[in-house]
């Protein structure tokens, strides 16, 4: 178990932080809840675009080039997860593991490589 | 150097011999988020006026003057201010995600800012894996922003937040890469540790070249991840009102916004942890003098000074560079930035395993 400030648990000043994030969000809802004015009507529950009512639905699908993106994230940001336990450890691996994270490296390069050829880092 | 954890030791040491150590651990508790939500609130309103200020004396104004000396009191009025604006009733949103966003952005910059070590002593989560559970807590702010969007049921809202989601992720892989970079440097994943390593000389320094590339793509990719500067496209006011938070009214719509302003002292905070030694001062080999004097310098001073300084330079960049097109800002993360930073952490890596450091 690692020990933070006051010798608490590391895991338990987590929640505490996100408990205070909640709380923080909370109280200010709450205090502008209590203070701010209240009206209403039917123009202002409009959607905040041109002044003309919206045509057709808003959330809607949308330009496949965000999903291309999201799916080589996905590939990078799982590859930092396995590299990073490495990148701690590195010294003490020597040579040995440096080969063996370049084959690893180089597979995801070549990945790179191939999407970039195929023209998917090419916004269209 | 003083050390903060005597104080810390000294009350908890307190507490425990008065009550028994689960009261004293749920009184520290309430005492660190209590600390927490003081520092956050404070270090906004500082970053709000801060940001101003500087923005001003780019453009050759003063910025805000009329409230309180040189306009202190401004971002106060501001705060009252958009507290007691309205909280719009929106038809047709989604209102549970809708709800749910501000607590998600706020979320994700609290615990990765609870992580940042602020001084000799004064961190509140140390963990052992401390750097990669910063980036993990942070990259959470994206879903806050893509729920946003997609929950508002307005259009520019949604490109705002695909265009966020599409540059935050982009970006977010430089950060890590960067980061990775020292830590094969510092062979240590904890916080406390890695300050402790630049006791003798900050990374940037010790790292080589290898260690400069890391901190100009962490720089370039930190400010295209908190959507600032020259990459403020989500944001772009003449094509999309005001991007993935138009719909946000009040006091929800200051979340965002605080949010914003926290995540920029967060990534400053980062900065100079990985590269310019956190709390530690500056120590030139051989100068003994100089050292001395440097180390009378609390650490807090040093560390929030380096986060005020790169924060400085990130807000330069967005007076000096033109807002990129989504097209111009995804080529340089994926073709510039990301292939120099996989070849830089190799290039750090032989210079690590074959001992070409100093």
């Amino acid at each position: 178990m690692e020990l933070s400030v006051f010798g608490i648990q590391s895991t338990t000043l987590m929640v505490v932080a996100l408990l205070t994030g909640v709380g923080l969000v909370a109280a200010a809802l709450i205090i502008a809840r209590l203070i701010s004015p209240r009206s209403f009507s039917l123009q202002k529950g409009e959607p905040y675009e041109c002044g003309v009512g919206t045509r057709g639905e808003s959330m809607v699908q949308f330009k496949v080039g965000y999903y291309l993106f999201a799916i080589l994230f996905l590939m990078f940001d799982v590859e930092t997860v396995f590299l990073f336990p490495w990148a701690a450890v590195c010294r003490s691996l020597g040579p040995n593991g440096l080969l063996s994270v370049l084959v690893f490296l180089f597979m995801l390069i070549l990945g790179l490589a191939y999407a970039w050829r195929k023209g998917a880092l090419q916004w269209k | 150097m003083f050390d903060f954890g005597s104080i810390t030791t000294w009350f908890d040491n307190l507490l425990e011999s008065v009550m028994p150590a689960w009261a004293a651990t749920v009184i520290e508790c309430v005492i660190i988020g209590v600390v927490l939500l003081l520092v956050y609130a404070l270090l906004a309103i500082f970053y709000i006026f801060y940001e101003r200020k500087l923005c001003a004396w780019f453009q050759c104004r003063l910025g805000p003057m009329r409230v309180g000396p040189w306009g202190l009191l401004q971002v106060f009025a501001d705060m009252f201010k958009i507290l007691i604006k309205e909280l719009i009733r929106l038809e047709n949103i989604d209102r549970f995600l809708f709800a749910l966003a501000p607590y998600l952005v706020i979320i994700a910059s609290v615990v990765s800012f609870a992580v940042l070590p602020w001084g000799n002593g004064l961190q509140i989560i140390d963990f052992n894996i401390g750097v990669f559970f910063m980036i993990a807590a942070s990259s959470l702010g994206v879903l806050g922003i893509l729920l946003a969007g997609w929950s508002s049921n307005n259009k520019y809202t949604l490109i705002g937040a695909m265009r966020s989601g599409a540059q935050m992720i982009s970006y977010e892989l430089s950060v890590g890469l960067s980061i990775m970079t020292i830590v094969v440097l510092a062979g240590t994943m904890s916080v406390s540790e890695l300050v402790a390593a630049q006791a003798d000389g900050w990374f940037l320094f010790k790292g080589h070249i290898s260690a400069v590339i890391a901190f100009i793509i962490y720089l370039i990719a930190a400010t295209g991840e908190t959507n600032r500067g020259p990459f403020d496209l989500p944001e772009a006011e003449h094509e999309l009102t005001a991007g993935y938070h138009t719909e946000y009214s009040g006091i929800h719509f200051g979340f965002f916004y605080l949010a914003e302003y926290l995540n920029l002292f967060i990534v400053s905070g980062i900065a100079s942890l990985m590269f310019l030694g956190g709390w530690m001062p500056l120590h030139i080999p051989g100068w003994d003098g100089f050292n001395m004097v440097m180390d009378y310098i609390p650490s807090v001073v040093w560390f929030l000074g380096k986060a005020f300084f790169i924060s400085f330079i990130i807000i330069w960049f967005k007076w000096t560079f033109p807002r990129v097109r989504i097209d111009q800002l995804l080529a340089l993360e994926w073709k510039y930035l990301m292939p120099i930073g996989l070849f830089n952490l190799l290039l750090m890596t032989l210079l690590v395993v074959y001992g070409f450091h100093f």
